[in-house]
Order: C-alpha cells, then sequence, then structure tokens
C-alpha cells in the first residue's frame, strides 16, 4: 500500500524535471523531449487520481492527451526538420531571427 | 511489496529523468526518455491501469520516441554546445526549480486526504467499460481528435517537403507542381 500523494508528488517531481529541461537545455529535440516528459507526469496525475476516484474518466482523457502528444511530436519534429533545414542548427541560441 | 515496486518504478523514473537533463547527446536524452515511459507504464498497470499502461509502451515508447530517435538521427546531431549567457539561469535556476517542486509537494499535501491509499487490485479499470465509455460520452471528443489528426498530417508532409525549386518552407505550399 501506497499512499495517493507519494503518486502525485512523483508527479510534481518529474514534471519539475520537464520544466528544468526545457529552460536549460540549448538543444532543440532535448527541448522538445522535456515537453513530452511534461506531458507524461500530467498523464501520472490523472491516472492517479483515476484511481483514487474510482472513475474512468481521468484514464480517456490520458488516452487524449497521447493522441495530442503524437500529433504535436509529429508537427514538431517537421518544423525541427524543417529549421535545421533551413540555419544548419539545433542550437536554440541561433535560432533567434523570425527571418533568414 | 507492492511498496518496494513503487519506489523501485519511481526511483527509476526520476533516474532516467535526470539523467535525460545531464546527457549533452540527443539520442542518450531519448533513450533515458523511453526509460522514463517504461517505468511509468509499469506505474500505469501497479494503479490498475492496464489499457493505459499498453497504449503508453505502443504509442509513447514505441511510436513518439522512434520518431525522436529517427530525426535526431535524420539530422545528425552532435553533442549539445554549452553556451554561457544567461547567468539569472546559473545562479537562480536551480534555486526556483526547487521551489517549484516544494510549492507543489506543498499544495499536493494540503489538498490530498492522508488516509488515500493505493492497494494494488483495488480498481479494476476495465478495457471494455473503457471502451464504452469513449464511444458514448466522448464520441464528439474523439471524432473532433480524429481531425486534429488529419490536419497534424497534412501540416507535417507540407513542412518537411523537400521542394527542389524553391527555397524556404514558406514557397513550398504555393508552388505546386
Amino acid at each position: 500500500m501506497v499512499p495517493l500523494s507519494y503518486y502525485l508528488i512523483l508527479s510534481a517531481i518529474l514534471f519539475t524535471l520537464g520544466v528544468a529541461g526545457f529552460l536549460f537545455k540549448r538543444n532543440i529535440v532535448t527541448i522538445f523531449m522535456s515537453v513530452e516528459l511534461m506531458l507524461n507526469a500530467v498523464n501520472l496525475t490523472f491516472v492517479a487520481l483515476s484511481y483514487s476516484l474510482r472513475q474512468l474518466d481521468g484514464q480517456i482523457i490520458v488516452f487524449f492527451v497521447m493522441v495530442i502528444a503524437a500529433a504535436e511530436a509529429a508537427v514538431g519534429l517537421a518544423i525541427i526538420i524543417t529549421v535545421f533545414r533551413n540555419r544548419e542548427s539545433l542550437n536554440v541560441d541561433r535560432i533567434d531571427l523570425m527571418k533568414l | 511489496m507492492y511498496q518496494l515496486l513503487f519506489f523501485v518504478f519511481a526511483g527509476a523514473a526520476v533516474g532516467f529523468a535526470i539523467n535525460l537533463l545531464l546527457q549533452r547527446h540527443p539520442i542518450h536524452s531519448a533513450l533515458s526518455l523511453i526509460g522514463v515511459m517504461a517505468s511509468l507504464a509499469s506505474l500505469y498497470l501497479m494503479l490498475g491501469a492496464e489499457f493505459i499502461a499498453a497504449a503508453q509502451i505502443i504509442v509513447y515508447a514505441g511510436a513518439i520516441m522512434v520518431l525522436f530517435v529517427f530525426v535526431i538521427m535524420l539530422l545528425n546531431a552532435g553533442e549539445e554546445e554549452r553556451t554561457q549567457r544567461s547567468r539569472f539561469a546559473k545562479y537562480l535556476g536551480l534555486p526556483l526549480i526547487l521551489l517549484l517542486v516544494t510549492s507543489m509537494a506543498a499544495v499536493i499535501y494540503r489538498q490530498v486526504p492522508q488516509d488515500a491509499m493505493v492497494r494494488f487490485g483495488d480498481f479494476p479499470g476495465r478495457t471494455a467499460d473503457i471502451g464504452r465509455r469513449l464511444f458514448l460520452n466522448y464520441l464528439l471528443p474523439f471524432e473532433v481528435v480524429s481531425i486534429v489528426i488529419l490536419v497534424a498530417i497534412i501540416g507535417t508532409v507540407v513542412l518537411a517537403r523537400k521542394d527542389s525549386e524553391t527555397e524556404g518552407p514558406g514557397k513550398a505550399v504555393v508552388s505546386e507542381k
């Protein structure tokens, strides 16, 4: 038996690590992976609260989050490929102009 | 036993996430993220969410991460360059991150009742019930999500298309052959 709050605090820790990665990393692909980490942390919260409330709606929302995450990953990676083709760099400090 | 398994998988998830931050090469970060997702799938199983656990492995650790690894290899992404631009992040970053996690933990401790326990097998979230609810109560969001995916497919194809005549992705839409 584990208290429910352990799950929620684990989720908070993972979310914070995602925020840290988003802010500290300089590679655009790794920044994108940090966003995925944050989405996963939120999913854990949904599943834990779905267990606690004995309702399946949380799991269905997680399902939708996964679908949106897949679509977001596909579009985001396409944008990254386009940016790399134009800038020849993945470092976000060098991608700081809207126009070439 | 349950407690032991929880701490093993929770420790693995946090360890892999920290490794994601510390690794300089994107491919190592991607492999760490797969580890995080596998640990989270085990935690979902322990919470009685078999369908979500399977979908986590198939969709996240399978499809999405394959996409990431594919892009990393396609772009031949090398080691991350270190830049020392922000002194603010250097000195205040870690304290602010710790402040964020402690404030979230404080809110959780205040809001969640202390006697709420998680026991294995207590809540069998049956996959059949999820499907029934998905197609009865959540039918409209389901259809909207399918449109979102269609738009995402079209957007991805347009964005990632390589055009030989014009340069720049903006013109790719105009130059239909």
